[in-house]
């Protein structure tokens, strides 16, 4: 019988090799409940989850909510922009107060790197990052991840990219640390702009040349520019950044190979990626989103069976 | 201390083969029937059933594996994590004759989570349960088996373990005393 060896997910950086095949193991059975006739099952039934989300987002927090209903979990949603914060009050006096509700979990999303580590510290309940600004996303690498499984089998040796807005992505720091684990090869590939300095000391492969990235790898992995993220211009125009780093059927189609595409979305058709390039055969985007139910009831089910609160 | 045998192989297939005809006698020729072999354990006296149904001239009985561990009771009571394995079910109950196979019949907990699993895949008509051992006088609900293969008695803390030969001879169900 397994367990995982921590309590809160706070990144994929605290996580053992061995989690990541137990949340695995655990979401592969999940996705066979969820294509079920009756999708639900009971194992929740007395956890009640609340979802702090300082920062918008629409999928990540829908595929949450959908995760811990789909447990029978009691779902608590809480948008930064329409509460007290506004008013001044702080990060921990505001969970605190939601904890004082008698809530088990938290889900955390917050514009400032560190934020649910932080909380971590300072509440006596179980947390998990739902990203943290610039820093990482666990749930996404780990359904990233999984996803790529289900494509190739074993990532060992696997030749994966991660293209675009690298300075900005979360995603990508994640993805990063998971695909590490698993022993597959990481090669970052965006202008220089927006690579961060020093992340080649990741154990990584770092290139500027998008047409030798696609060359090298069996998958890619677009990531969106973060404009909202950006303080200043860090290429010339959008044309010239899509003309360089999109993805498009003219850069696939002379490599005669089969390369496995994932975007993490929002897509921004046309920049990043063509839309022909992402309805083909080749995106696995909607299997992503399916499968990001199946990794966040596995991370909802392994940490709740660690919880340490009094049973009724 | 050695465990102590409780059927030998040679019982076990005297009984495995009078499972067989009374799910015949009630089902006939399987049409309407649907097999869920309950896992971990289940589905080896499942597949040891489905084998003496076939060479009985039944033409490939509707069969599936369910797996319980997210409908069980004890999340977060039990002092181990609980773990899951796969279900496979290719087909809906909906209107369908359910057996339900264990190999071991104890407090009855496992069997009420199957009864709440097995309704995500549709409403049957019946449900019946076949268990291969059951242990008397140990159950927590009011669950009793349809087809049963031998009852046996053992104390609370005991293991009653089904070992089933990766050869066809050989199976074996044994006592394991539960030592202070």
């Amino acid at each position: 019988m397994k367990a995982l060896s921590v309590s809160h997910l706070l990144g994929i950086k605290y996580l053992q090799e061995e989690d990541l095949y137990l949340i695995f193991e655990t979401a592969k059975h999940f996705k066979e409940v969820i294509n079920r006739p009756i999708k639900k099952v009971p194992s929740l039934r007395d956890i009640t989850i609340a979802n702090l989300f300082f920062e918008n987002s629409t999928r990540t927090k829908l595929s949450f909510e959908l995760a811990e209903k789909r447990l029978s979990a009691d779902v608590l949603n809480f948008s930064a922009n329409q509460s007290s914060v506004k008013k001044g009050e702080t990060l921990v006096d505001t969970v605190n107060n939601i904890l004082a509700m008698k809530v088990d979990m938290v889900v955390i999303r917050h514009p400032h790197p560190g934020a649910a580590h932080f909380l971590s510290k300072r509440v006596d309940s179980c947390i998990i990052n739902a990203g943290d600004g610039t820093h990482e996303h666990p749930s996404q690498a780990l359904l990233d991840a999984f996803s790529l499984q289900e494509k190739f089998g074993d990532l060992s040796g696997k030749r994966i990219a991660i293209v675009g807005d690298i300075l900005h992505s979360r995603v990508a720091l994640s993805n990063i640390y998971t695909l590490k684990m698993l022993n597959a090869e990481v090669q970052v590939c965006a202008p220089k702009s927006l690579l961060p300095k020093h992340i080649e000391s990741l154990g990584i492969k770092v290139s500027t040349d998008f047409s030798q990235t696609l060359k090298w790898c069996d998958a890619v992995n677009m990531l969106r520019v973060q404009n909202e993220r950006m303080d200043l211009n860090y290429f010339p125009s959008t044309r010239e950044y899509s003309q360089n780093f999109g993805l498009t059927s003219e850069r696939i189609k002379p490599l005669r190979k089969e390369i496995v595409i994932l975007h993490p979305g929002p897509i921004n058709r046309g920049v990043e990626i063509s839309s022909e390039v992402a309805d083909s055969d080749h995106a696995i985007i909607l299997d992503q989103v399916e499968n990001g139910v199946a990794i966040r009831m596995a991370i909802i089910y392994l940490l709740a069976s660690k919880l340490n609160i009094p049973i009724a | 201390m050695k465990p102590k045998v409780l059927l030998s192989d040679k019982k076990i297939n005297i009984i495995l083969n009078r499972l067989c005809y009374q799910l015949i006698e009630r089902h006939g020729d399987f049409s309407n029937a649907v097999l869920v072999g309950l896992q971990p354990r289940g589905t080896l006296l499942l597949d040891r059933l489905v084998e003496l149904l076939i060479k009985s001239g039944i033409d490939q009985p509707k069969i599936g594996k369910l797996d319980t561990t997210f409908f069980r009771d004890d999340f977060r009571r039990s002092e181990r994590p609980l773990n899951a394995n796969a279900t496979v079910m290719n087909q809906s109950v909906e209107g369908k004759d359910v057996v339900l196979i264990d190999d071991v019949l104890f407090t009855g907990r496992s069997i009420r989570s199957a009864l709440t699993a097995i309704d995500t895949y549709g409403r049957p008509k019946s449900i019946e349960l076949l268990v291969l051992v059951d242990r008397r006088f140990s159950r927590h609900l009011p669950i009793q088996p349809d087809y049963l293969g031998a009852q046996i008695d053992a104390l609370q803390g005991d293991k009653v373990k089904v070992v089933w030969s990766e050869k066809e001879t050989e199976n074996t169900v044994y006592l394991e005393k539960h030592l202070e």
